[in-house]
């Protein structure tokens, strides 16, 4: 009698299963608007012209080795990722009170600052400090907060379906309800997966409340310059919370602005009160590190940290990011306009008024399986999509559809 | 005005937890009762080795392989297969969740040998990982979360210090049994019997496949069989952490042959593999996880959970160095080359603690010193004693952990006298 004679079969991971069902289809006309990876106007990924020139500098390197990096990652890579959330000139790296914690990609840094809040945040056992995670938020979210050991996972509100936006009254009354302490997951911007983002304003809105309530402000910054195409404008958010005096953290992610998805680079920043205080922190955080992965992988550091720290890289590299900013931004333009052109009921402002990779269509389940079925365009069954499969050979089969969906399914 | 202000600061008071100190402007922080953790006990040894500014200071701590001029070696193998994959261009797109198939088929193959029964029925399930501790990490959680039997790990006394905390973080408890002989500075093959015999049944046991480290003691293969067999009636689940294949004996075979034993034997094992010391490629985090099921369809299920457990640590694993390892043992001339630079390394290995043992006795030392030649692998549990390390750190500048472990890849020949004169000294 086997040991695991009694493990279940676990469901696949969605985004996951349509790419793969995406694959199987011969259909001549397929497009795949699911998972999030940028696109080419060919349908191609992209690998950063910047990250090819660096890559072959760090080959052509012969005094480059393997070398374990330091537990807590490469410390030109931190300092570098730090800087470029929290800006060239933000007082709280000045002031020494910044660290950074080099993971496997935004998910490592998420569960790297998860691991340490549940241990060290509020007394030495946080499970069941709440943390609140925006309705609906990135799936993974839930699964990183729970396996690090919290039990009270709540949503709060964010999207609002009617109106298509940002439940701003909603979200203000779940942060003056919310017990005090407890931990909010915050997306910096180009929210996903509804790509709706709180105004300035809005924002500080928000941290008002925040800091009266003493909530824990945890952001998710997977799209910096990816979403706006300008680094600062995306980072406005996190500054903002800085400058107000709040400790955060931040989980990074260099996987859509580098277009290094494969070679797992995030950041985990610290932002804390005092130096003192940051490297007691650290210290915490090299000992969660250990016993996750030891160190964390030397390629993609290296290559962010080559082009973050060099000036005319650093150039290039945000000319790369603006181009694919602005060839989402073109899409988006696009297929507002096929929809209105085509009087597709309802409106479609949503389409450019939201931010970064995704866009929340509005389309219902019904219609969602409508167009994989019928139509072979693959989206989530939230009516997510991927606004980079969209190209300017497929937007018209993709209009037409959600045409289709929209006026044959309700 | 000041009823107000000393209201507030009663209301901060509140929130704050008693070790906190002055308050701030506004509230204090959020961090005031984390500790400082201790620091890490192996990497401390290279701290303090790189304050010391003696010339012929020597760093026996961290296990990572350095040639005889005592620097890092990148194996040509992997400039090799580096140079082909530049040449390829390919796209940086996500992996699977269970990491480069290629790797993973290639990964497993070595640890059972390309004809195991094993892999013909596909009733592994073989997962790309951070490395051996990502992988241990993954195994870990999985025990936690699926293994019916008691939460208890047994690891060999000593293990791996890296070996607790990952259990215990991953919700398991430790316990261990015998295994070194302190005595003969050799295997306590009576005493690991003995305490295995009364494992209660079903318990997860721990056996470093080959090269133990920290002591570079192994059973032999005879012990190995008896070993198996009280496994097998304590009907013990055995998890093996091969961090060394090819490089104690310098045999890639010979290395995996417990491992083999153990599944021809019929025990469905765990197995975490290691790339980062026989490839030498430590920063890219190379490993495999491996859980040896009943049936394909078993397989499946358990595969379907491992990604469950993955996606939220880190969604997917890094490719570069598993496309360099997949190369490597995918591409026949690059496999032979590895394999040589292999055998090149262990040798090296072996040499130096041949030179050592003859340097001490040209010392003059009275001890016996032929454990440093029979024991196998990186480490060496040389048997000296906590306050002789602190004279050599002290008197010497030589760097080794407080149980008298020494990374022999740390040794040259241009060093290995210099170590003989001072491990005698403190011996004398």
């Amino acid at each position: 009698m086997s040991v695991f004679g009694d493990v279940p079969q676990a469901p696949p991971v969605a985004v996951f299963k349509l790419t793969a069902d995406f694959r199987e289809d011969s259909d001549p006309q397929k497009v795949n608007l699911g998972v999030g990876a940028y696109r080419t106007d060919e349908c191609q990924p992209w690998v950063l012209p910047v990250v090819k020139k660096v890559e072959r500098l760090i080959v052509e390197d012969g005094s480059l080795n393997h070398e374990y990096l330091p537990i807590l990652g490469l410390p030109e890579f931190r300092s570098a990722a730090s800087k470029v959330a929290l800006g060239e000139d933000s007082p709280a790296i000045k002031e020494s009170r910044v660290g950074g914690v080099q993971c496997l990609g935004g998910t490592g840094a998420l569960r790297i600052g998860a691991e340490f809040l549940r241990r060290w945040y509020n007394g030495t056992n946080n499970t069941a400090t709440p943390v609140y995670v925006s309705a609906p938020t990135w799936e993974n979210h839930n699964s990183v907060f729970a396996d690090a050991g919290f039990k009270d996972i709540r949503p709060y509100h964010y999207w609002d379906a009617a109106n298509r936006g940002l439940d701003i009254t909603g979200l203000l009354d779940d942060l003056e309800k919310a017990p005090e302490r407890s931990v909010f997951v915050l997306h910096a911007c180009a929210h996903n997966p509804t790509g709706t983002d709180p105004t300035q304003d809005q924002w500080k809105q928000i941290a008002e409340i925040m800091k009266r309530r003493n909530l824990f402000v945890f952001f998710d910054s997977a799209y910096q310059g990816f979403a706006s195409g300008s680094l600062d404008k995306d980072a406005w958010s996190i500054r903002y919370f800085v400058s107000e005096g709040f400790e955060l953290f931040v989980a990074q992610s260099f996987s859509k602005n580098f277009g290094l998805y494969n070679e797992r680079v995030g950041n985990l920043t610290v932002v804390s009160q005092d130096g003192e205080s940051l490297s007691r922190v650290l210290s915490q955080m090299e000992k969660i590190v250990r016993t996750t992965w030891s160190n964390p992988p030397s390629q993609g550091a290296r290559i962010v940290s080559k082009t973050l720290n060099c000036p005319e890289l650093f150039a290039e590299w945000k000319g790369n990011v603006k181009t694919m900013a602005e060839r989402v931004l073109l899409m988006r333009d696009q297929l507002k306009a096929k929809l209105q052109a085509l009087g597709t009921p309802g409106t479609w402002d949503h389409i450019t008024q939201q931010i970064g990779m995704f866009s929340f269509t509005g389309l219902n389940p019904k219609q969602v399986e409508y167009m994989i079925k019928e139509r072979h365009v693959y989206l989530m069954a939230s009516g997510r999509i991927n606004m980079c499969g969209l190209t300017s050979k497929n937007i018209d089969h993709v209009a037409q559809s959600i045409h289709d969906a929209v006026t044959k399914v309700q | 005005m000041a009823l107000l202000k000393s209201n507030k600061v009663l209301y901060c008071l509140g929130n704050i937890s008693p070790s906190l100190g002055v308050l701030s402007s506004r509230h204090s922080s959020w961090w005031g009762g984390v500790q400082m953790g201790p620091p890490d006990p192996i990497l401390g040894v290279t701290e303090a080795f790189k304050k010391d500014t003696n010339p012929k200071k020597m760093n026996l701590g961290v296990g990572a392989y350095r040639d005889d001029q005592g620097k890092p070696f990148v194996l040509s193998c992997v400039r090799k297969a580096e140079a082909l994959i530049a040449a390829k261009q390919v796209d940086k797109e996500y992996l699977p969740i269970g990491g480069l198939g290629e790797f993973n088929k290639a990964c497993a193959q070595l640890a059972f040998g390309a004809d195991n029964e094993v892999l013909k029925s596909g009733r592994n399930i073989t997962v790309q990982t951070i490395s051996g501790t990502g992988s241990l990490r993954i195994g870990a959680n999985f025990l936690s979360r699926f293994h019916g039997g008691p939460r208890d790990v047994y690891l060999p006394k000593p293990s791996w210090g890296n070996h607790t905390p990952i259990f215990r973080d991953a919700g398991m408890q430790l316990k261990s049994y015998r295994y070194y002989d302190p005595s003969t500075c050799g295997f306590d093959f009576k005493g690991a019997l003995d305490d295995i015999s009364k494992i209660p049944e079903k318990s997860v046991i721990l056996l470093h496949a080959c090269a133990h480290n920290p002591t570079g003691v192994d059973p032999r293969p005879e012990q190995w069989k008896e070993i198996a067999e009280i496994v097998k009636q304590r009907q013990l689940l055995v998890f093996f952490d091969m961090a060394y294949q090819g490089f104690a004996s310098g045999d890639i075979d010979r290395d995996a042959w417990a491992v083999r034993y153990f599944l021809e034997q019929g025990h469905n094992i765990l197995l975490s593999q290691s790339f980062a010391k026989n490839m030498g490629l430590y920063g890219e985090r190379v490993g495999g996880f491996t859980v040896v099921c009943n049936d394909a369809e078993e397989a499946k299920r358990v595969e379907s959970q491992l990604k469950i457990l993955i996606r939220p640590i880190y969604s997917n694993p890094p490719m570069n160095g598993a496309r360099i390892a997949a190369t490597i043992l995918n591409t026949p001339e690059l496999h032979s080359v590895w394999l040589e630079e292999v055998h090149g390394m262990a040798n090296r290995i072996i040499k130096m603690r041949e030179q050592l043992v003859a340097g001490l006795k040209k010392e003059g030392s009275s001890h016996n010193w032929n454990h440093v030649i029979d024991q196998i692998g990186m480490f060496c549990f040389t048997g000296l004693k906590p306050e002789q390390v602190e004279r050599l750190s002290k008197e010497f500048s030589v760097y080794m952990t407080k149980d008298g472990r020494i990374s022999m890849a740390g040794v040259t020949s241009g060093n290995v006298a210099y170590l003989a004169e001072g491990i005698h000294a403190v011996t004398k």
